[in-house]
């Protein structure tokens, strides 16, 4: 939770950042110390649909250094390169969290750090990883196998942003293979997984093998 | 029983000993850096190995509910290999992380100069960021190791109660005690210092400054050693409050100085938040 002096801090930090965006670095693995750690939202506590307290003290800082007007658009994707690829988990996290947020960013660049948190195993970073930006801007073979990655590692789908209007017939097809996988093994298939499968798409394609609204295989939540 | 293990190398071990720790009471850890017993060859390796410390193995240990912090530094084996100097100049950015708790393990392998000139570094880099220090002493020529040691404690202006001497015994302990440093026992399943052995010592120095880990890794090492000395303790007529105190307080205390430690403010603050039961932690991740 933040409090006034917490909030003093951050206030004094994002002036910092606003005049010397070239600080930021040095004080980024410091923000949670200085501003606060822990959850927004209690039943949420791993940040995998909202901000934690340090995660969005770090955004604010990285938006303060953006909007600051001192850094153009190469040194921009050079600070966020530099802050993720040094940052520890926490670091990277608010790092693709502030993708989402910074529109001056060049999607080559944010779409480097998204794949390779993509290629992570840290739920926290997966879940970062696949929002506002990657909607935007992942290819959409990455982006679908984002979205198969959240499946198997227990991201809710509801930390992919709008992955209503992506859904297509290619992952319908990949969600189908992977709900068969899991059936044959006799596991539980995520409720998500359903959902996508139900979802309309734009290019409806081939039925997928697996019926939806299979009424088996529902014995436990996951 | 809660259960601090200041010193054990996690990435060497599996998710097998981590369910073991959680259910024998750790809920928290610091892993030292190290070398791997296959010496590194390039400064990137090291590189790659600090981020795992920071990043992966963080992430391993709290699936088991047990929050993990780390110590960075060019071991001692390894600060003989003049391809790796390099390593000093990657440690300021780690020392500046959360989590981060120390600058470890330093000290001396074979006593050589290069060892003494990267553990003086080290202790400059403990200064200048406000962290504490642990000291890896010797397995051969421990005396002497320990006493030149202590020595360069003394001269590092560091005060003393900044610094962990590590991997102490009967012959080592009393010049640490005196040097007014934190003690260390690594308690091990072979000859070199075992639970027992380690009673005794507290029944003589008692549990001022007095710290228990497994220092676990790779080679023959049980990750239970801890518990194992908890229960020595209990045995030989300690009472809850002491092993609480040498298994997690102490720990907690020399730690808590670098101001980095992850644990919640239960955890930390209160010394009976997870005495009964350990309800407060279970299934949760320290914030
Ligand atoms: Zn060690």
């Amino acid at each position: 939770m933040t409090t006034p002096a917490a909030a003093a801090r951050l206030a004094e930090l994002v002036t910092r950042v606003t005049e010397h965006p070239n600080q930021l670095p040095t004080l980024f693995p410091a923000v949670a110390r200085l501003v606060g750690r822990g959850p927004t939202d209690p039943a949420d506590r791993d940040g995998l649909l909202t901000l934690r307290v340090e995660d969005d003290a770090r955004v604010t800082l990285l938006a303060a250094a953006a909007g600051s007007g001192r850094l153009d658009t190469n040194q921009l994707a050079a600070l966020l390169t530099e802050l993720y690829e040094e940052g520890d988990g926490d670091e990277r996290r608010a790092v693709l969290r502030a993708l989402d947020r910074l529109d001056a960013v060049d999607p080559r660049v944010g779409r480097r750090l998204v794949e390779d948190a993509l290629r992570s195993n840290d739920p926290r970073l997966i879940a970062a990883a696949m929002g506002r930006f990657a909607a935007r801007h992942l290819g959409a073979d990455a982006w679908r196998h984002g979205v198969l990655k959240c499946l198997f590692v227990g991201v809710p789908l509801a930390a992919v942003t709008d992955w209503a209007d992506r859904v297509d017939s290619e992952l319908v097809r990949m969600t189908a293979d992977f709900t068969a996988e899991r059936e044959a093994a006799g596991r539980t298939v995520p409720e998500d997984a359903r959902r996508i499968l139900a979802a309309p798409r734009p290019d409806p394609g081939p039925e997928p093998s697996e019926d939806p609204e299979h009424p088996q295989a529902r014995e436990g939540e996951r | 029983m809660r259960i601090f293990d200041p010193h054990i190398h996690m990435t060497s071990r599996t998710t097998d000993d981590y369910q073991a720790m959680y259910d024998a009471g750790v809920r928290a850890v610091t892993e030292p850096a190290f070398w791997l017993g296959q010496p590194r060859t390039s400064v990137g390796s090291f590189r790659d190995y600090f981020d795992g410390l920071v990043g992966w193995e963080r992430f391993r240990a709290a699936q088991f509910g047990i929050t993990h912090h780390c110590t960075v530094a060019l071991n001692p084996k390894e600060a003989n290999d003049p391809r790796l100097a390099g390593v000093l100049d990657l440690l300021p950015r780690y020392l500046a992380k959360d989590g981060v708790v120390a600058v470890g393990e330093t000290g001396f392998d074979a006593m050589t100069e290069a060892e003494e000139t990267v553990f003086v570094r080290h202790l400059g880099l403990a200064a200048e960021h406000g962290l504490p220090v642990l000291v890896h002493t010797p397995h051969r020529d421990k005396v002497e190791g320990t006493r030149r040691s202590l020595e360069l404690v003394a001269g590092s202006g560091l005060p003393p109660g900044m610094v962990l001497i590590d991997h102490l015994n009967e012959v080592t302990v009393g010049q640490v005690a005196e040097a007014g440093c934190w003690m260390g026992f690594s308690i091990y399943p072979d000859t070199k210092m075992d639970e027992h052995r380690m009673v005794k010592v507290l029944s003589e120095y008692g549990l001022d400054r007095m710290i228990v880990n497994s220092a676990a890794d790779w080679g023959r090492s049980d990750p239970l050693k801890t518990l194992k000395t908890g229960r020595a303790m209990l045995d030989a007529g300690f009472g809850e409050d002491d092993v609480d105190r040498v298994l997690w307080r102490n720990p907690v205390e020399f730690y808590a100085q670098s101001g980095r430690l992850l644990l919640d403010d239960a955890q930390a603050a209160d010394p009976t938040a997870t005495w009964e039961g350990n309800s407060v932690l279970r299934g949760q991740r320290p914030v």
